[in-house]
C-alpha cells in the first residue's frame, strides 16, 4: 500500500527528476500568482459593486469595498422593478432551454458516433465529414433564410422551444464528434460478440455501449450545458425579452436603462452566470475533456 | 441510424447556405420585399460588389483584422506561457489552472457587464474602472479611451476575449505539453540538453499541431465575434462593428440580401481558413 503510493508520487514527479522548489519554482509561482490577480479583477469588481448600495459606486470609491454590503441590487436583479427587468424569469427560460436540449443531443451525439466508430457503412468517412463541416459554420451565414424557414414552417412555437430544437440540431456535428472519438476506445470485439450473440443494433447499443457511455455522456452533456446556456446569437434571432434566456434578459438590464445601473447589472451577471460555474467547479474535469474533443483529434 | 442527423444538416446548414446565397443574390432591401409584398430580381453579385466597395463595411473588416490579430496573438501568447509554466510541478498547480480557465465557463454576455464597467473611457477625476486603477497604482499615463477609440477601440474588445480564451488555449497547449512521450525528454536528457535547451530542441517542436490546432479554433472564434461587441459596446456604435454586427443590423432594417451577403462573405472567409486545415489533417492521417 505504502509502496504503491510512493510509486505514484515518484511517477508524478519522476519525468526528469523535476525538483518542485528552487529559484526557477519560485519565479513559476510568482508568474502564475500574479496571472491570476490579473484574472479575478472583474470578479472582485463584480462582487463588489453588485453589493453596493445607492450613492455607494461613484467614480471616486469605484475601487472600494462597499461602505455598508446590502443586498438590494441582488433582489432589484432578480426580480426585477421599473426600471431593471427581472433575471428570474430568464433564468427559468433558460432552464428549460437547456436541460432538454442537452439531453436531446447528448443521446443524438451517442447514436451517430456509435455508428460512425463501430458500424462503418459505405462513405462511412465521407458521409461523417459531410456532418463535421457544420462545426465550422459561422451561423450568420444561414440566419436569414433560417429565420424565415422557422416562420414558416411553424411546427414549434417561437421561444424556447425554437431554440431547444436548433441547438439540437447544430449541436450534432460536435456531440457526434465527441462520441465517435469516445467510442473509438471501446473495444471493437465487446461490439462483436454481442452482435454474434444475435444481438441488433438497438439490443447492441442498449446493452453494450450505452453501460459503457458515462464519462462520454458527462462530457458532451457539460459542453451542451454551458455553450447553450452562454449562446446569445441564436437567442437574440429567435426571441425577445419577454420570451428569451437569461442572455437576453441580461443584456436587456445591463443595456436596457439610460442610466446604467452597474450595481444590479453585476449581481444580473453573476446570476446568470452561476450554473455554468457552478458545473464548471464540481466537473471541471470533465469540462476540459470537453474542449479537448472539440479541438484536438483524437 | 444516422440518416435523421444527416438529413437535418442537410437541410439546416447545406440548403440554408445554398438560400443565403441565393438571397444575396437578389435586391430585397425593403421589409415590404422581404415580405413578399413586392417582387425582388436577381442581381448576381452586385450586393458584393458595392458591399466590398463601401467605406462602411471596408471599416468593420479592417476591425475584424485588429480584433483577429490582438485576439489570436494575446490568447497564443498567454496561453502558451501559462502552460509552459504549469509544465513542470508547482505549489498550487490545479488551484492556478482552474482559475486561469474559469472565465471561459462564463458567457460573453456576463463578462461584458463588467467589462463595460471596467473599461469606461471617462478620465482623471471622472474616471472609473481601469482608468481609476491606473491613477491608484501610478500609472496614470495609462488612461485611454478604450473601445471609444474610432482606430483601434476594438482591439479594447479583442483584449477581453483575450482574457476570456486564453484558458482555452493553456489548455490545449497542456495537452500537448502531456503528449510528449517521457522517452523523448529522457532521450535529450542523456544527450546533456540543459532545461532550456530540452524544451527549445525537444519539447517545442512537439507542440506544433497543437498550436496550429489552436490558432485555427482562436481564428474561427474571431470571426464569429458578436456577443462581447453587442454587450460592451452596441451594435450601432461605428468604432466597434464587425461584419457579423453589419449582418445582425441589416436583418434588423430588412435589407435581407446585404445580410445574406455579409454571411456568405463570412463563410467565404471561414472556409478559406478551414479547408486548407481539414486537407492538411486527413493527410497526416494516412
Amino acid at each position: 500500500m505504502a509502496v504503491a503510493i510512493e510509486d505514484r508520487l515518484v511517477a508524478r514527479t519522476a519525468p526528469g527528476a523535476r525538483r518542485p522548489h528552487g529559484p526557477a519554482s519560485a519565479l513559476r509561482f510568482a508568474l502564475l500568482l500574479l496571472s491570476c490577480v490579473l484574472i479575478l479583477i472583474p470578479v472582485y469588481v463584480l462582487i463588489v459593486t453588485s453589493f453596493k448600495g445607492q450613492g455607494d459606486a461613484t467614480a471616486a470609491h469605484a475601487w472600494d469595498l462597499p461602505s455598508r454590503w446590502v443586498a438590494e441590487n441582488w433582489k432589484k436583479a432578480w426580480s426585477g422593478d421599473v426600471a431593471t427587468p427581472a433575471q428570474a424569469p430568464g433564468v427559468l427560460r433558460s432552464l428549460t432551454l437547456v436541460v432538454p436540449a442537452s439531453i436531446l443531443s447528448a443521446l443524438l451525439g451517442s447514436m451517430n458516433g456509435y455508428v460512425f466508430a463501430k458500424w462503418r457503412f459505405p462513405y462511412s468517412n465521407l458521409v461523417f465529414t459531410f456532418l463535421l463541416f457544420g462545426m465550422f459554420l459561422p451561423y450568420q451565414a444561414v440566419m436569414v433564410p433560417l429565420v424565415e424557414l422557422m416562420l414558416r414552417v411553424d411546427v414549434l412555437p417561437s421561444g424556447i422551444p425554437q431554440l431547444i430544437f436548433l441547438h439540437v440540431v447544430y449541436g450534432i456535428p460536435i456531440t457526434t464528434l465527441i462520441f465517435r472519438n469516445y467510442y473509438a476506445s471501446i473495444p471493437q470485439e465487446l461490439v462483436e460478440a454481442a452482435r454474434v450473440d444475435g444481438a441488433g443494433f438497438f439490443r447492441t447499443y442498449r446493452s453494450v455501449v450505452l453501460p459503457n457511455s458515462v464519462p462520454g455522456f458527462v462530457v458532451v452533456l457539460i459542453w451542451q450545458f454551458t455553450s447553450i446556456w452562454n449562446d446569445f446569437l441564436f437567442a437574440v434571432f429567435f426571441t425577445n425579452a419577454s420570451n428569451g434566456p437569461v442572455t437576453i434578459t441580461l443584456n436587456n438590464l445591463a443595456q436596457g436603462s439610460i442610466l446604467a445601473n452597474y450595481g444590479a447589472s453585476m449581481a444580473g451577471a453573476l446570476i446568470a452566470s452561476f450554473p455554468t460555474i457552478l458545473v464548471y467547479i464540481l466537473l471541471g474535469r470533465y469540462f476540459i475533456g470537453g474542449l479537448m474533443a472539440g479541438s484536438v483529434k483524437a | 441510424m444516422v440518416s435523421p442527423s444527416v438529413i437535418l444538416i442537410a437541410i439546416f446548414v447545406y440548403w440554408m447556405i445554398g438560400k443565403n446565397v441565393q438571397t444575396s443574390m437578389t435586391d430585397i432591401h425593403t421589409a415590404a420585399q422581404a415580405a413578399g409584398a413586392k417582387p425582388h430580381t436577381f442581381v448576381g453579385l452586385e450586393n458584393y460588389g458595392a458591399l466590398l466597395a463601401s467605406d462602411d463595411f471596408q471599416h468593420s473588416l479592417k476591425n475584424l483584422l485588429i480584433y483577429t490579430v490582438v485576439f489570436l496573438g494575446g490568447t497564443m501568447a498567454f496561453g502558451f506561457l501559462w502552460s509552459w509554466l504549469l509544465d513542470r510541478p508547482v505549489p498550487g498547480q490545479a488551484v492556478f489552472r482552474s482559475v486561469l480557465l474559469a472565465p471561459m465557463a462564463v458567457s460573453f454576455i456576463a463578462a461584458g457587464v463588467v467589462w463595460r464597467w471596467l473599461l469606461n473611457s471617462n478620465q482623471d477625476a471622472q474616471a472609473s474602472g481601469l482608468n481609476r486603477l491606473f491613477q491608484m497604482v501610478g500609472l496614470g499615463f495609462l488612461q485611454n479611451s478604450w473601445w471609444n477609440n474610432v482606430h483601434w477601440g476594438i482591439s479594447a474588445i479583442a483584449m477581453v476575449a483575450v482574457w476570456q480564451m486564453s484558458g482555452y488555449v493553456m489548455a490545449m497547449f497542456l495537452a500537448g505539453f502531456r503528449g510528449v512521450p517521457d522517452e523523448l525528454r529522457e532521450a535529450g536528457r542523456v544527450d546533456g540538453a540543459s532545461g532550456w535547451q530540452l524544451y527549445r530542441h525537444v519539447i517545442f517542436p512537439q507542440l506544433r499541431p497543437v498550436a496550429l490546432s489552436a490558432v485555427i479554433v482562436i481564428a474561427h472564434m474571431s470571426l464569429k465575434a458578436f456577443d462581447l461587441i453587442m454587450s460592451i459596446s452596441k451594435a450601432a456604435n461605428y468604432q466597434t462593428k464587425v461584419p457579423a454586427i453589419d449582418m445582425f443590423l441589416f436583418k434588423g432594417s430588412y435589407d435581407y440580401a446585404n445580410a445574406a451577403t455579409v454571411g456568405t462573405i463570412l463563410l467565404g472567409i471561414v472556409a478559406i481558413l478551414i479547408i486548407p486545415y481539414l486537407v492538411h489533417m486527413s493527410r497526416s492521417d494516412s
